[in-house]
């Protein structure tokens, strides 16, 4: 059981903010922590890890990292941290890398394997790719068997493919050591694909907190279909006038009226919807 | 005929091993600190380079002279006279060179990804090995510049040792000041020896410097 009740005044881009933040999390949770940047969501994995320092408790399996100004130092907690990127030993093989942390062999092999790096384990990290980095990383925050695992972002910097290989890593691990873990993620996706509770958090409050189908479903769909898009361009043809809307990494044209039209400025963010009753999935042939 | 090369040498092995054990946790610091002294102590350790060594060499002088405190400790309690002896040059090359070692190390700590930092603290280790195991050997290259340039600057000193150190054979009297001597009495063979080993061998040192750090980049891509 880890009971998270802390305060910490954070200057962030709209002037100060105070995270505030009570929390209870049951041992074996997978928490997906998301919301807008610049709520303090790595705010409150830094104060977990003890690379920051905020009032308040901390209490994880009954002894406490945080009482009474009180903080335990991050290399006394049992934490395994991932962070976004760069974050390996440039001078250490990959295996040494895993070894720094603990010296165990077996266990060191065992998470090469399950991580599918057995073969790279004397490479040095400058010749590994984003994915393997990442990998490597999340293996080396499994060494010391931690009682929580925090993910910063962890995924954000790799490509679609590496993404959906990467994810089921860490959900394997994570179920292979019982380990309650927190992600911080901005995907909808990689959020229901791995998390059981998913928390929003804004200006440094929960504003959001259940399990996670019900506050994604609740939050994204009413049994229609938008996507946030840019506005690229509006070309008239004929009577008609056809906007060019780019939507993540594909370009769509959509026919509008003159009179909507009116309302539309090239650049803008906008919202393209459909009221469809039976939508249908098709799967890309290739 | 060569000992004032010998004593030169001797000179800057000593101070580069001292200095490199006060820059250390010094460089460190300053590196990692956002403390509002942070610029005095950059401005204090910087001195050297831009004051005369003839200032440095008065300061120096004075400080350690048998009618200052320290001076007066010193003889009193080991006998030990603190100017115009071996032991004063290490001291003054200390204060002379401790900017060619303290900040290589300080931009090359600088450099180091934090994440990395912290991912050595996140694996449980202190600061301390963090220091040994993680910052210093992804710091080589400054590390080795810093080392290599501490230890030229040091044979090549020239005024500071003079003022602190005299001119005494065998004891302390270096290279440099023998060049000078040397011509003094017109001895141009002599000078012309002399200046030229100093010469090569100053060329070679950084050229392996340059080198190194050129080959490391390659190799790490740091």
């Amino acid at each position: 059981m880890i009971n998270i009740n802390i305060k910490k005044t954070l200057h962030g881009v709209n002037g100060p903010m105070n995270l505030d933040i009570d929390l209870s999390i049951k041992q074996g949770e997978f928490i997906a922590l998301t919301g807008p940047s610049g709520s303090g969501k790595t705010t409150l994995l830094r104060v977990l890890a003890g690379l920051e320092v905020a009032e308040g408790e901390i209490e994880v399996n009954k002894s406490f990292w945080l009482k009474n100004n009180k903080s335990i130092k991050a290399k006394k907690r049992s934490i395994g941290f991932m962070h976004q990127e760069n974050a390996l030993f440039p001078n250490m093989s990959i295996l040494q890398n895993l070894l720094f942390v603990i010296n165990d062999l077996e266990l060191a092999l065992r998470l090469l394997s399950l991580a599918g790096l057995t073969e790279l384990q004397d490479r040095y990290p400058k010749t590994l790719s984003g994915g393997q980095k990442q990998r490597v990383s999340l293996c080396r925050a499994m060494m010391r068997k931690p009682d929580i695992l925090l993910l910063d972002e962890p995924l954000s910097a790799l490509d679609a493919k590496m993404r959906t290989q990467l994810q089921s890593k860490i959900l394997a691990l994570h179920k292979e050591f019982n380990t309650t873990t927190i992600m911080v993620s901005h995907e909808p996706s990689e959020i229901y694909k791995l998390s059981t509770r998913t928390i929003i958090l804004e200006n440094g409050h929960i504003i959001k907190d259940g399990k996670t189908q019900e506050v994604l479903l609740k939050s994204q769909g009413s049994q229609k279909f938008s996507f946030e898009g840019e506005l690229l361009e509006l070309k008239e043809v004929d009577v008609i006038i056809i906007a060019i809307v780019a939507i993540g990494q594909q370009i769509v044209e959509i026919v509008v009226s003159k009179k909507e039209a009116l309302d539309l400025q090239v650049g803008q963010t906008v919202i393209v919807g459909t009221k469809a009753f039976a939508p249908t999935i098709l799967c890309p042939s290739r | 005929m060569f000992e004032p090369f010998y004593i030169s040498f001797k000179l800057a092995s000593i101070t580069v091993l001292i200095l490199f054990l006060i820059s250390l946790p010094l460089s460190w610091y300053l590196s990692q600190t956002q403390s509002k002294i942070k610029p005095f102590i950059e401005a204090l350790t910087a001195l050297p380079i831009v004051l005369p060594p003839s200032v440095l060499g008065f300061y120096i002088l004075v400080a350690l002279s048998q009618n200052s405190p320290l001076g007066t400790f010193f003889k009193d309690t080991f006998d030990i006279s603190l100017v115009f002896n071996f032991t004063s040059l290490v001291i003054a090359s200390c204060f002379y060179s401790l900017p060619f070692m303290v900040q290589p190390l300080q931009s090359g700590f600088e450099s180091l990804n934090k994440n990395m930092l912290e991912a050595s603290y996140l694996c449980g280790k202190s600061k301390l090995q963090t220091i040994l195991f993680v910052a210093l050997p992804n710091i080589k290259p400054a590390l080795i510049t810093a080392i290599i340039i501490t230890f030229a600057h040091t044979v090549g000193e020239f005024g500071v040792v003079l003022m602190v150190g005299g001119s005494i054979p065998g004891e302390t009297k270096v290279a440099s000041v023998a060049i000078y001597e040397m011509v003094e009495i017109m001895d141009y063979k002599g000078a012309h020896i002399y200046s030229a080993i100093m010469l090569g061998m100053s060329f070679i040192v950084l050229l392996s410097v340059y080198t190194f750090n050129a080959k490391h980049k390659r190799k790490f891509g740091l």
